[in-house]
């Protein structure tokens, strides 16, 4: 799929009638398309190289790239400066805010100088606790929470004016999306989590990793039952697992991750083979993730395996003959130009 | 006392129906804290709630109590003060991931919340953003003030 109106790199496209931002993962979602997202860990350095880098290697196989803000509670490159340098040649990052390091008046100012800087795309979460970083010894904020945090970002978009109630003169245009976890304990209670963040504002959701899908199914059927399916659009996490070592640690150590036991054992049964197996196994995870009534996409998560993400979605077949925009994928002519959005 | 607010959950059904008895009764009371001020009343009365609240919740005093609405489980207890639901993180025993050794106040909220009248709906209304400068002062109180204000 290509639109046409595709801008210089850097200029925002138009938004559409019914749409809140003019980014391309909202206008994929909205038409209908299954659409791939993935996650750049942002680099331990100042070397805006190795974030084109890191990005480059999903040219062509993902809709959005999510920009991690801090994840695990580990000190990195900062979101808002990874989406601002994407967006300069047009990639469409995904800004993700956790609530732990930043109190209500940076976040509000961090959403305006994103939206000013090209980002479309906000992904509100709660985030992890410091203990599970590297600086444990630091001062969690928490002062809003992911709900309060979406309602925030729909205030200033939608209402114009920040929490205080003082004006803004030009809204940030943003898609607002939000986590969910269907595997975490109170299993029961985790449709209604997402039905609350869609009543705050959240227009997709971004899943933890699953290895269930008998559980996602039932998360799904509870979603459907709440009435949710055409209010929001829903990614399901996926990402392969190297070897059933890892699998069981992080099984382990990772709070809220839920990997059943055939998954192990399959990936164990596979001896040296394990890392292949394991994209097998993602590739088919996202088949048949495919077929589930209101799964929208998938949210591919491969944390130091991201040269993986471009096989495993070409295998899975999921994109079609769809080729997400990339810098240089195709040259825009000087009549795509907008220079402004109105407000 | 942890054990102490776990019973209290466990005890959702008598605690709410106690508390809107309670809360009942202030409303009526509004002539007398007017009489007094609610300047002058706020602190004494912040020094009852911490002992009761404190006792029975692991109360924090934040001034803008949502115990109804999460089954009697105070969520400023949740290391992220989270007051709309529980975070992705909670483990497969129900406890929280940034103290293993106690449960998810959200997973204790679920079952609380099964015992108060509206069920697990009554986990559904989306909190506000907390006002921070209400912390220490009597959230009862400010109750009673919404309660008795008279309409714009």
């Amino acid at each position: 799929m290509k639109f046409d109106d595709e801008p210089v790199p850097g200029y925002p496209l138009p938004i559409l009638p019914g749409h809140t931002s003019p980014g391309r993962l909202e206008r994929v979602l909205r038409a209908g398309q299954f659409a791939v997202t993935t996650e750049l860990a942002p680099p331990d350095s100042a070397d805006p190289q190795e974030v084109y880098d890191r990005a480059k290697t999903f040219d062509g196989c993902v809709d959005a790239i999510n920009a991690t803000d801090g994840s695990g509670a580990n000190c990195h490159m900062g979101s808002l400066a990874v989406c601002a340098l994407l967006t300069r040649v047009g990639y469409a990052p995904v800004m993700q805010i956790s609530c732990r390091d930043r109190n209500r008046i940076a976040i509000q100012g961090d959403i305006l100088g994103g939206a000013a800087m090209g980002v479309c795309n906000v992904l509100c979460l709660s985030g992890d606790g410091v203990q599970a970083g590297d600086h444990p010894q630091a001062k969690p904020v928490f002062d809003l929470d992911a709900v309060t945090l979406l309602a925030t970002a729909r205030t200033l978009r939608d209402e114009h004016r920040f929490l205080s109630g003082r004006k803004i003169s030009f809204a940030p245009r943003v898609f607002l999306g939000a986590a969910a976890n269907p595997f975490a304990a109170p299993v029961e209670f985790r449709a209604q989590r997402v039905a609350k963040k869609v009543a705050a504002g959240a227009q997709f959701i971004q899943t933890q990793y699953c290895y269930d899908v008998p559980l996602l199914r039932e998360f799904m059927r509870r979603i459907e039952d709440l009435g949710l399916l055409d209010k929001v659009f829903i990614l399901v996490g996926v990402g392969p697992l190297r070897a059933a070592s890892t699998a069981e640690w992080m099984r382990k150590n990772v709070p809220g991750l839920h990997i059943p036991d055939a998954v192990i054992k399959r990936l164990a049964g596979a001896g040296a083979n394990a890392a292949q197996e394991g994209r097998t196994l993602c590739v088919e995870l996202i088949q048949e993730l495919r077929g589930i009534r209101g799964v929208s996409g998938v949210h591919i998560m491969a944390y130091r395996q991201e040269q993986s993400v471009r096989e495993i979605v070409e295998r899975s077949g999921v994109l079609g003959d769809r080729k997400p925009w990339y810098p240089g994928r195709d040259n825009p002519t000087p009549e795509t130009f907008v220079t402004r959005v109105a407000p | 006392m942890y054990a102490l607010r776990r019973w209290s959950v466990r005890h959702a059904r008598g605690l709410n129906a106690f508390y809107r008895g309670l809360e009942a009764l202030l409303v009526a009371a509004n002539p007398v804290w007017r009489a007094i001020g609610y300047q002058r009343v706020d602190r004494p009365m912040a020094v009852v709630e911490r002992v009761f609240k404190g006792a029975l919740f692991d109360c924090k005093m934040c001034g803008q109590c949502v115990l109804s609405s999460t089954g009697m489980s105070c969520p400023m207890n949740c290391p992220k003060q989270l007051r709309n639901g529980p975070c992705g993180g909670v483990r497969d025993n129900g406890h929280c991931e940034v103290k293993p050794e106690m449960r998810c106040v959200w997973v204790e909220a679920y079952i609380g919340a099964q015992k108060i009248p509206g069920g697990a709906q009554s986990l559904a209304s989306v909190q506000h953003a907390v006002d921070r400068r209400l912390q220490g002062r009597s959230s009862w109180l400010r109750v009673v003030q919404e309660k008795t204000a008279l309409p714009p």
